[in-house]
């Protein structure tokens, strides 16, 4: 069984090497491309073991936990390692349209591989040391991909990308050191005991700060979200789409994973100051976004908007909001990726991404209109689409708790979205190109246009999909939320079995 | 760095340096020593060299571009892992055998997937290593 | 042993945010030196300290005898160290090839992703 954790992992990294070694020619791609099938295909088997069997643990090398490597796959976790996968596919088959062959020759295909097994490693580990490991992993690979090709621009972002990713990354590296001096143990499910039975907790909500520091700048958490808006609109746009749908969303699962696991110990302090970063990451992301007008940079400040949602279903902590902080989790993924990547095609077409430079996609392109609105409108909340469900959810759980004023702000902050979608909507599409130019699709050859488009059409179809039948992804995010609120189950299989049959 | 002495001198450190190398990734499992600490000496071996003689000829040394070696190096180490799949064991769990002699402690040859896996990382600490210290001193 | 190191880290840190704050990108790289060099020995003595004692097994015998430090914060260390020079070595890289292109590394002139509202003058 505990190959199957494996899998996910072992996937993208063979497939690095081998799109490295074969990068100055056209197979590169196609071998990024046969790897992100291959992983998809394993992270499904893992997923469907999940869905039969419950939580599934394994120890590396068989060495027991909480000494060894353990990989530990929940619901929750099962399900990101699949949505990784499919962003993944999504990405790849945008590439072979977008990444030029100057990029491959510098191993694209191989950082952005090695970015997935990072991504999927942090999903799966099951210990502290080894989630920082798979977090420098992630990292080291997307300042490559951030700065690939070199640009002013790029470099720019890269540098403040850089800094204060590295600054996160020692405050929680000083939180693991420090966390260890006080239980002697970095297992997850081992800490969730160790932690509960540490007698000065006051030191123990201490240590949980540096954690939500550390995950918060990760997430983009208001006030720590400033590398974002720096840096997500310079690199390519199949970059950007995956740094957009992912790795913020590693952040958010490690808060969920560690403030729901290990740091229960005084949810009136901890949760309470998460409530309110939520509720702040919510306002400021969308008033930034209201600011400007370039797409890129709206679409990214329009993540930090949507990350305090799904911040805010863990900080509300109720079995309720802990649903619509998953199913959120596992929709924007979709969404934001989907919507970076037609800001890609728009971008193709018109020559620019400052609205104020570039017009009329809806007269010669009405079908990409038809692709943004699907995400756009997802993003904002409109039913029957999968972003009205996730928003339900989330409100629905602050109504229960008579929590009014966050109810005013979520309800509020959706409201504004819808602005600046159609901000998008009217500069972008609505209103003629400024310099005259028709932006007809075949401005762009088709060998790039169809690869291009596949992805954008297969991830709406998904939103449209999940917003139709709700019913499946809702009862899983109930299943999840109540793995997450009541982990005996982690904590036994992850402890409690000897080397599981492989 | 035109020294005569220097680029006469680096011809058998390094020589020494990679015979180091090899010997410490050797007796690496049960002794100090291992594929990273290896790779490292190997490493600071080609930097030597690269110093005494200029990069381009130091890469010529190695053959292969030292990227390359890495990456090769990451799917030995990974490869090794799988090995244990054949005998029902989780991942990276250590496969050993002997070959000569009648039981564990007196054979002649103990063939195990921990040395590849040693293999690998000694691969990766010196193409990286050494890919590094190219970047540095093409551009300074 | 412990409460020596513990004042190294709190000088280290504060060293290293009195860099950070500095608005030259190189100082607060060296900071940022400074601050991993901390976060290390945070978790070296979380271990505990043993002065003398390394964790080595005698020969033939299967397990240490006797006190020795434990072995899991330093294998650890030795991790977050290799990881950090590799992130290091990558941001010394950046930083000097940011130098080249940019011909600054004053934070507050690195307006290339984000320029000034108002167009060039201001830089100017």
């Amino acid at each position: 069984m505990s190959w199957l954790l494996v899998f996910p992992i072992a996937i993208p990294f063979a497939t690095a090497v081998l799109a490295y070694l074969w990068r100055n020619g056209a197979e590169g791609k196609w071998i990024s491309l046969a790897g992100s099938i291959g992983s998809l295909i394993a992270s499904g088997l893992l997923m469907s073991a999940v869905l039969r069997e419950g939580v599934i643990a394994g120890q590396m090398s068989n060495w027991d936990a909480p000494f060894g490597i353990t990989l530990v796959a929940d619901y929750l976790s099962a399900v990101m390692v699949v949505i990784t996968a499919i962003t993944g596919l999504a990405t790849a088959i945008y590439a072979m349209g977008e990444i030029e062959a100057r990029l491959e020759r510098l191993g694209y295909h191989a950082l952005f591989q090695v970015l997935i097994a990072g991504v999927t490693g942090a999903f799966l580990t099951g210990d502290l040391f080894n989630l920082y490991v798979w977090f420098e992993v992630m990292l080291i690979a997307s300042f490559g991909l951030l700065v690939l090709g070199g640009s002013k621009a790029q470099l720019d972002a890269g540098i403040k990308y850089v800094a204060l990713n590295l600054i996160s990354t020692l405050v929680f590296l000083s939180g693991i050191g420090l966390l260890y001096g006080l239980t002697g143990t970095l297992n997850m499910a081992d800490l969730r005991g160790a932690v509960a039975a540490v007698e000065n907790q006051g030191l123990v909500t201490v240590i949980a700060m540096m954690f939500m520091v550390g995950f918060g700048v990760k997430a983009a958490v208001f006030p720590l979200f400033f590398w974002l808006p720096a840096s997500y609109h310079t690199p390519s746009f199949a970059v950007s789409a995956v740094f957009a749908g992912l790795l913020t969303k590693v952040g958010v699962y490690a808060l969920m994973r560690m403030f729901t696991l290990v740091f229960v110990g005084d949810v009136g302090f901890t949760h309470e100051i998460l409530i309110w970063v939520s509720v702040l990451t919510m306002v400021t992301g969308v008033l930034g976004a209201a600011a400007q007008t370039d797409f890129r940079k709206i679409l990214s400040f329009h993540i930090i908007s949507q990350i305090g949602y799904m911040t805010l279903g863990l900080a509300l902590f109720t079995p309720l909001a802990l649903m619509g902080g998953v199913f959120y989790l596992v929709h924007h993924i979709i969404v934001k990726a989907n919507l970076f990547l037609v800001a890609g095609v728009a971008q193709k077409l018109t020559g620019d991404t400052d609205l104020n430079r570039i017009g009329g996609l809806y007269k010669s392109s009405p079908w990409l209109a038809a692709l943004f609105i699907v995400p756009a409108f997802s993003l904002a909340g409109f039913p029957p689409l999968s972003g009205f469900w996730a928003k339900y959810l989330i409100v629905m759980a602050s109504i229960e708790l008579q929590a009014w004023v966050i109810t005013f702000f979520a309800l509020l902050v959706g409201l504004l979205t819808i602005f600046s979608m159609t901000k998008i909507w009217g500069m972008a599409f609505w209103k003629p190109h400024p310099d005259g130019i028709e932006p007809v699709p075949e401005r762009i050859p088709a060998a790039v246009r169809i690869p291009m488009m596949i992805p954008i059409v297969g991830l709406a179809a998904m939103t449209v999909g999940i917003g139709l039948f709700p019913e499946p992804f809702v009862q899983f995010a109930e299943v999840s939320a109540a793995q997450l609120l009541s982990p005996t189950d982690y904590v036994d299989t992850v402890l409690g079995v000897r080397g599981m049959a492989p | 760095m035109n020294s005569i002495i220097f680029s006469a001198g680096a011809r058998i450190l390094v020589a020494l340096l990679l015979v180091f190398s090899v010997f410490m990734l050797l007796r690496g499992h049960n002794l100090p020593g291992g594929g990273f600490i290896g790779g490292l000496i190997a490493a600071v071996g080609f930097i030597v060299y690269m110093l005494a003689c200029g990069t381009t000829q130091a890469k010529a040394a190695l053959r292969v571009s030292p990227e390359a070696l890495a990456m090769v190096g990451l799917l030995i180490a990974l490869a090794s892992g799988f090995v244990s799949i054949l005998f029902g064991d989780p991942f990276f769990t250590g496969q050993w055998w002997w070959v000569g002699g009648d039981s564990y402690a007196t054979a002649v040859v103990r063939p195990n997937t921990v040395l590849v896996f040693d293999v690998g990382v000694y691969l990766v600490v010196l193409g990286s290593i050494v890919s590094l210290a190219c970047a540095f001193e093409e551009e300074v | 042993m412990e409460s020596l190191t513990a004042i190294i880290v709190g000088v280290l840190v504060a060293a290293s945010v009195y860099l950070m704050l500095a608005p030259s990108f190189l100082r607060f790289l060296f900071g940022l030196i400074l601050l991993s060099n901390a976060a290390n020995l945070v978790i070296f003595a979380s271990g505990r300290m043993t002065e003398g004692a390394p964790a080595l097994v005698p020969e033939g015998a299967s397990a240490p005898t006797g006190v020795v430090g434990n072995a899991l914060p330093q294998a650890l260390v030795l991790t977050a160290i290799v990881i950090g020079f590799g992130l290091l070595a990558f941001t010394l890289a950046l930083a000097f090839e940011a130098y080249r292109r940019l011909r600054t590394l004053e934070t507050e002139e690195m307006r290339e992703a984000e320029p000034v509202e108002g167009g060039e003058e201001t830089r100017a």
